[in-house]
């Protein structure tokens, strides 16, 4: 393996660049939209059902099945990596937005009502006091988001956009063990970090969930 | 001066919460609002902070309709103090009492430093400051409740079952420090209870509110035990009001006769005696003291402890006739 | 592209092998296969873990690794390791329903109220009694969530099988992206997520069925 590394380190290298940017680019627009439609969700108790069943539907869509059926609607090419992205961040929206509402949801209204009658109005009460209670369960939801989205990406290899999934199809092809290991365990290690990046954040900014 | 003029507050559904209620709540002192579950109790102080707006009616804080003033701003002006205090988990001690001057614009660090003069105002020592609510007690949390509404230095304050999440002796020892906080500041405060006891340890004026949100009676605790306005009230306050009315009532005048036929010591205080009264206790002190004894006499002292009368069951008796006739 | 793959009735004829109703019909079959035998596997252990305490360190990370290993990278590892064929592929399907079933059979005995539990002891149930009639009808709800997680994970991992010689519906999606015939890609894409989203409503269903109308707040 080590010899395979150090032969391809060029090959590997981009690979796993672009695999971090296929998993990561997902997260951010995800996160970007989920926090709004999360909100969106409890403002509008209506709304919550309808919009918790449609991800449901969204998030079991098998993503092979997604990464070729976007372009139909898109308009984009086949084997465009966009097609890829957008299919992650539907994933991470799915995923997202119901951490978002379930989090403020979660909120005791107790703590709300006292908000309010010490003279908070909405938007600051969202920001001062919603927010950061929910946050904790806002960034489990991410954690799950951001290590499945890593791991899907290599699916994409299949349209010729895969990151490591490419040294998957590569070892398959040429019934090779080396390249296929070496991405395995890159993903696995990438995952690993960014979980461990997100826990760490999340230590730094509730340090009150480790009180008790 | 908080001021209610028939005010009716109908929840959407057609459940009449609150039904024409009109009543005066007198600065600087306390009212307590009691009544069972569904009188509307909460309702209506809620309405004074316009959590809640009424349907129809008006309530006035010194002459000013509050439904014409900004809820917001309105809000940051009163303190506001419920159950399970409602302390926010994500902020320490501190910056849970430096809530409302903040929302006012001082900044942080001013608002900590008043904060910490508040903590030690009810009873929680310096080391608190920095810890989460999660890492309190109930009564720990209570105070910090109360002394987050204090922050601001609001003339009115309301309270919504504020002391019912904790237990009987943790309660006791926040009712005392309520009082001897209250003398002090002279706020106006609305409270809510169940408990008609709390009600009349702690009220100046106590609102009785009966299921369907009308007025029962408003009165004093004292008028309240000795002339409830019907039945309702009657049962509402209990069977022994008798008795506990006898708690508003003084043993300064009780008739004693001589010492005699108990032992003292060399300075004339009475050996051997669970318990004594003086002139500043209230009758009910001397009735229990007079059923527990085993004598059947209760010991009056003088201000330096020394013996100067005793009290038997039939001159309790004599002396409760005597009074109401 | 456009619909004429899924539209011509000579692909949903049942005698032809290699038409859409066959290919359901054996995606549904590895799918089903999979989830047996990862469920013989990981429930006793889930709940074994769940119910002493032992090893929750596994239990719980178990969910997070299942999920962080890449579908693809596995099946193909282990068609490179053991050959083409059936058994590489059900072992890496079953290698990934394992911790989504484990993770939630954990979490749903540690979620248990213990005050029931006490209860039910203080009643005079046995241990198995109190498993059987307590502890696990009330853990249900969390249980058939995690197998529902599981279902969609083989559902769309089996799809993606077809790039390692797998049947079942990815091999519309393979065959035809090998071809470029993108009519057969959609046909595949459209009946695979489809038959995802019927699945899930599917075990929804029994789910509801299942669980004591009691335990539905929650």
């Amino acid at each position: 393996m080590i010899q395979y590394l150090t032969n391809n380190h060029e090959i590997v290298w981009q690979a796993l660049q672009e695999h971090l940017y296929l998993a990561l680019l997902p997260i951010l627009f995800g996160f970007a939209i989920s926090l709004p439609l999360g909100y969106l969700a409890v403002r509008f108790s209506w709304l919550y059902h309808p919009l918790i069943n449609t991800f449901g539907v969204l998030y079991s869509i098998p993503s092979l099945a997604l990464f070729v059926f976007l372009p139909v609607i898109l308009g984009t090419k086949v084997l465009s990596p966009v097609n890829v992205v957008v299919a992650l961040t539907v994933y991470t929206v799915a995923l997202l937005a119901r951490t978002v509402a379930d989090g403020l949801r979660s909120v005791d209204p107790v703590v709300v009502q006292a908000a309010t009658a010490m003279g908070y109005r909405r938007t600051r009460r969202l920001i001062d006091v919603e927010l950061p209670i929910a946050l904790p369960v806002v960034l489990a939801g991410l954690r799950v988001a951001t290590v499945s989205n890593i791991s899907l990406v290599s699916v994409g290899s299949l349209i010729g956009i895969g990151g490591l999934g490419q040294l998957f199809t590569r070892g398959f092809q040429l019934f090779y063990l080396e390249p296929i290991l070496v991405g395995i365990i890159l993903s696995v290690v990438l995952a690993a970090i960014a979980d461990l990046i997100i826990v760490l954040v999340q230590r730094a900014v509730t340090p009150w969930t480790r009180a008790a | 001066m908080i001021t209610f003029e028939d005010v009716v507050k109908v929840y959407p559904g057609g459940a009449t919460a609150v039904d024409h209620l009109s009543l005066e709540l007198p600065t600087g002192k306390i009212t307590v609002l009691v009544g069972p579950s569904g009188c509307g109790k909460t309702t209506s102080l809620r309405m004074i902070n316009r959590m809640v707006d009424p349907t129809s009616g008006r309530i006035l804080i010194d002459g000013r309709d509050v439904t014409q003033q900004d809820a917001a701003q309105l809000r940051r002006g009163i303190g506001y103090v419920i159950q399970h205090a409602g302390l926010f988990p994500h902020r320490t001690v501190l910056d849970n009492v430096a809530t409302v001057p903040v929302l006012l614009g001082k900044t942080r660090r001013e608002a900590r430093t008043a904060a910490l003069g508040l903590l030690e105002r009810v009873g929680l020592t310096a080391d608190f400051a920095k810890r989460y609510p999660a890492q309190l007690g109930g009564g720990q949390q209570q105070r910090v409740g109360v002394a987050r509404a204090l922050a601001a230095d609001p003339p009115i304050m309301l309270m919504d079952e504020p002391f019912s999440a904790v237990d009987p002796v943790v309660r006791a020892q926040l009712h005392a420090e309520f009082l001897r906080l209250q003398q002090d500041l002279g706020k106006t405060i609305a409270m809510v209870t169940h408990d008609i006891d709390e009600a009349i340890k702690l009220g100046d004026h106590v609102a009785v509110l009966r299921t369907g949100g009308r007025l029962a009676q408003f009165a004093t605790p004292r008028e309240l035990l000795a002339a409830p306005a019907d039945d309702f009230v009657a049962s509402f306050v209990g069977r022994d009001r008798g008795l506990r009315s006898l708690s508003f009532d003084s043993a300064a005048e009780l008739p004693v006769r001589p010492v005699d036929g108990i032992e003292l010591d060399d300075a004339g205080r009475p050996v051997g005696l669970p318990g004594v009264f003086t002139k500043d206790d209230s009758l009910r002190v001397v009735t229990d003291l007079v059923i527990s004894s085993p004598g059947g006499v209760a010991v009056r002292v003088g201000p330096d402890g020394a013996a100067d009368g005793l009290v038997s069951h039939h001159d309790l008796a004599d002396y409760l006739a005597s009074r109401r006739s | 592209m456009n619909f004429s793959y899924l539209t011509d009735p000579a692909h949903w004829d049942p005698s032809n092998p290699g038409s859409i109703p066959n290919l359901i019909l054996s995606h549904l079959g590895y799918t089903a296969l999979a989830l047996l035998i990862g469920a013989v596997i990981a429930l006793p252990v889930g709940l074994y873990i769940g119910h002493t305490g032992k090893g929750s360190f596994i239990a719980i990370n178990a969910g997070n690794a299942g999920r962080s290993l890449p579908t693809l990278g596995l099946l193909m590892l282990m068609v490179t390791l053991l050959g083409l064929g059936l058994l590489p592929v059900l072992i890496a399907l079953t290698v990934l329903v394992i911790p989504p079933i484990l993770t939630s059979a954990y979490a749903g005995m540690r979620n248990l109220d213990h005050r029931v539990v006490d209860a039910a002891r203080g009643m005079g149930m046995r241990p198995w009694q109190v498993l059987t009639r307590v502890e696990l009808p009330m853990a249900l709800p969390i249980m058939l969530s995690g197998f529902r997680n599981a279902a969609l994970q083989v559902v769309a991992t089996a799809t993606v099988a077809a790039a390692v010689g797998l049947g079942g519906l990815g091999r519309l999606l393979i065959d035809g992206l090998a071809v470029n015939d993108y009519s057969r890609v959609l046909a595949g894409a459209i009946v695979v997520a489809a038959l995802a989203v019927l699945v899930d409503l599917f075990l929804a269903l029994i789910q509801r069925l299942i669980v004591s109308p009691g335990l539905k707040g929650s």
